[in-house]
């Protein structure tokens, strides 16, 4: 590391004791960031705005809301029409939580299809799946505070998963419910913890960010930077790119909130919970409905968790299942054609869980459960063995500045072994 | 081949998007409401129609408690209008220094009075049956104005052999066709100013556009925000582009 001279003094001061500004330039500035990076790697910076925006927006909206059975559906009611522009922070929350869970969905189906998971970087992916993890938590807990019907039902359904756990089922969802029902406690302390695992999930991130930054970020080439010929500073050009990324993002993002902000909404949630009346269908958020119809392709309640919490444990293990060499899909014709056919397949999930459990569907959605798992568990190591994978190109610079060509070169002396 | 799992993916989506829509049963009848689109507004003249149609007809039974009196300022209503439409209900309010409850006539700040003091005499006076409140009524069924207006001129005879119940009515843009709620609108039930017919299909237009506004009177205040933001950032977002562009040139990626 060069240490940077700062012009300002009193930055010099404090830099000389304290060196926050050498570790930003470092990390911010001149750090080194493949050249040949796709906009495919601008969601990771957006999963980091989106997160500051769910925490302001939200801290906010913790100013007006109130959390009890009684008061929570009013005051939320409250913040949309008394606080002053309480309609825009809200529907920027609610949204929001949708747009987070785009971002990171595509960033994670990057990483599948790159390869980022791969050594030295299985515990930075690890990290991302432990995100994920407190990502649905916190979204799970936050649908229930503004305790419309489908807050209240989905929390009954959901907590209820808890029952199928062998002798101590009961007793663990009473525990969780603080009662014999989905009721004020419930609430409560999903209201604490809602507040509470945004801010575990900003320590997790920074640890994401730091593992991230031993090896810097994969390639769409998926081999390793080896100089400064592969590798750009990271200001001013990719926080140039992100930003423009990020430009084409809030586009989206505007167009939802002020144009159809109900649009990832259950109309029932406009609706005060009611304990005694059950909706027709209990569906829950989009983003948990292909983990929903892996729960429900298993007739056996006890079955269905289990194989609903595997489906997120599989991608922990993920790095010691794909053994291939090679990271980028670009030079693995096979595993190419089987990643876009899982991104079908959860997609087809994502079907089958909006729709009731009935006639075909239920067919659809045990074949894709099985086609979930048959993929990472049976395929990714079969073809790791199996799969003949293209030549690499010898570095990053090479194909880049030779004009796209992948043919073997000699090694130049300025490239390190 | 990319682009054909792309549009494999597209025409899943869609097909679960009919999948879903079919679920509500019936097909709504489709109208062009004036809050619709990227610019709609509400029609005070609608809206205010919708208003005398709720109170003289819907509030009987239907509550609207989120809206407050003072809230009709937004349609046109002058504050001594409201004034007055406040005070013709008489609200329980106290204690007072001796320490007892009293009756007062409705200010602008009281919501609107709900028809029935609890859910049980609610139930008693409809049949068992319990008329929902209407503040939220158009963002909280599936298909939003189409439906209110739908229910609300879906009245005809049952099919044949069609099962009703005593206190039950046939209604053909109804979930499930049976309602508990009798027809509410009749040619002519509502006294309108010159010009405007008060035919079932009109009032019940002009009472769902009321509704529309009390679900959401922010509609337009959301609307002309967006416009502007999102034009804002076409523009800003053209510019980083440019800037990416500029930082970029010569660049070999």
């Amino acid at each position: 590391m060069s240490a940077p001279v700062f012009r300002n003094p009193v930055v010099r001061w404090i830099d000389y004791r304290l060196p926050v500004f050498t570790f930003l330039n470092h990390e911010l500035n001149e750090y080194p960031t493949p050249r040949n990076l796709s906009y495919w790697w601008n969601f990771g910076s957006l999963a980091g705005i989106m997160l500051v925006t769910m925490i302001v927006t939200g801290i906010v909206l913790a100013m007006h809301y109130t959390p009890h059975t009684d008061y929570a559906f009013e005051s939320v009611e409250r913040i949309m029409r008394d606080v002053n522009y309480g309609w825009l922070i809200r529907y920027l929350h609610m949204n929001g939580a949708s747009m987070f869970f785009i971002i990171t969905f595509i960033h994670m189906f990057r990483g599948l299809y790159y390869g980022s998971y791969k050594a030295p970087r299985e515990l930075l992916w690890i990290l991302g799946v432990v995100i994920l993890l407190i990502m649905m938590a916190t979204a799970f807990m936050g649908y229930v505070l503004p305790w419309g019907q489908m807050s209240f039902w989905g929390a009954t359904v959901i907590t209820n998963l808890f029952s199928a756990i062998p002798f101590v089922g009961e007793n663990v969802v009473s525990w969780l419910w603080g009662g014999f029902a989905v009721d004020n406690p419930t609430l409560n302390r999903f209201y604490s913890l809602h507040y509470l695992l945004p801010f575990v999930l900003v320590g997790v991130v920074v640890l994401h960010l730091i593992a991230l930054h031993r090896f810097g970020s994969n390639n769409p080439l998926g081999i390793d930077t080896k100089g400064p010929q592969d590798t750009l500073p990271f200001h001013p050009y990719y926080t140039a790119k992100d930003m423009f990324g990020l430009g084409v993002f809030l586009i989206f993002y505007a167009l939802v909130v002020f144009f159809a902000p109900n649009l990832f909404g259950e109309p029932d949630n406009y609706t005060p919970a009611n304990p005694l009346a059950t909706p027709a269908h209990i569906v829950p958020e989009w983003y948990f409905l292909p983990f929903y119809a892996i729960l429900r392709a298993v007739p056996n309640k006890l079955g269905g968790v289990v194989l609903m919490f595997a489906a997120i444990f599989v991608l922990f293990i993920l790095p010691w299942l794909d053994r291939s060499p090679v990271r980028s899909a670009r030079f693995r014709p096979i595993y190419k054609i089987f990643f876009w056919i899982l991104v079908v397949d959860c997609v087809v999930l994502g079907v089958v869980g909006a729709n009731p459990p009935e006639g075909t569907w239920v067919v659809i959605g045990r074949i894709a459960t099985i086609w979930y798992f048959l993929h990472f568990i049976v395929l990714l190591p079969l073809l790791s063995r199996l799969e003949r994978p293209r030549p690499l190109p010898v570095s990053i610079s090479q194909p880049v500045l030779s004009g796209g060509g992948y043919a073997p070169a000699p090694a130049r002396a300025m490239d390190k072994a | 081949m990319r682009w054909s799992i792309f549009g494999g993916v597209a025409a899943l989506l869609m097909a679960a998007g009919t999948a879903l829509a079919a679920e509500s049963e019936v097909e709504l009848p489709e109208r062009h409401w004036s809050f619709d689109g990227l610019f709609g507004t509400f029609e005070r003249e609608d809206v205010r129609r919708g208003y005398e149609v709720y109170r003289n007809v819907c509030a009987g039974c239907h509550g609207l408690t989120l809206i407050r009196y003072r809230e009709l300022a937004a349609l046109g209503y002058s504050e001594d209008e409201i004034k007055a439409l406040a005070a013709e209900q008489t609200y329980t309010d106290g204690p007072n220094d001796q320490g007892e409850m009293f009756e007062r006539p409705g200010l602008p700040s009281d919501p609107f009075k709900a028809p029935f003091p609890n859910e049980q005499a609610a139930r008693v006076a409809n049949n068992g049956a319990l008329p929902p409140d209407l503040s939220l009524l158009v963002e909280a069924r599936a298909g939003g104005a189409n439906h209110v207006y739908g229910v609300l001129i879906g009245y005809e005879e049952p099919p044949a052999d069609f099962p009703l119940k005593e206190g039950q009515y046939y209604n053909k843009y109804f979930p499930g066709h049976v309602i508990a709620m009798p027809p509410p609108l009749s040619d002519g039930a509502v006294a309108y100013p010159e010009g405007v017919e008060a035919t079932v299909p009109q009032m019940a237009a002009d009472v769902t556009s009321f509704l529309a506004w009390a679900a959401e009177p922010t509609l337009e205040a959301r609307k002309r925000m967006g416009v502007k933001s999102v034009l804002f950032l076409i523009v800003f977002t053209g510019l980083l582009y440019a800037v990416k562009r500029k930082i970029w040139l010569g660049v070999k990626h």
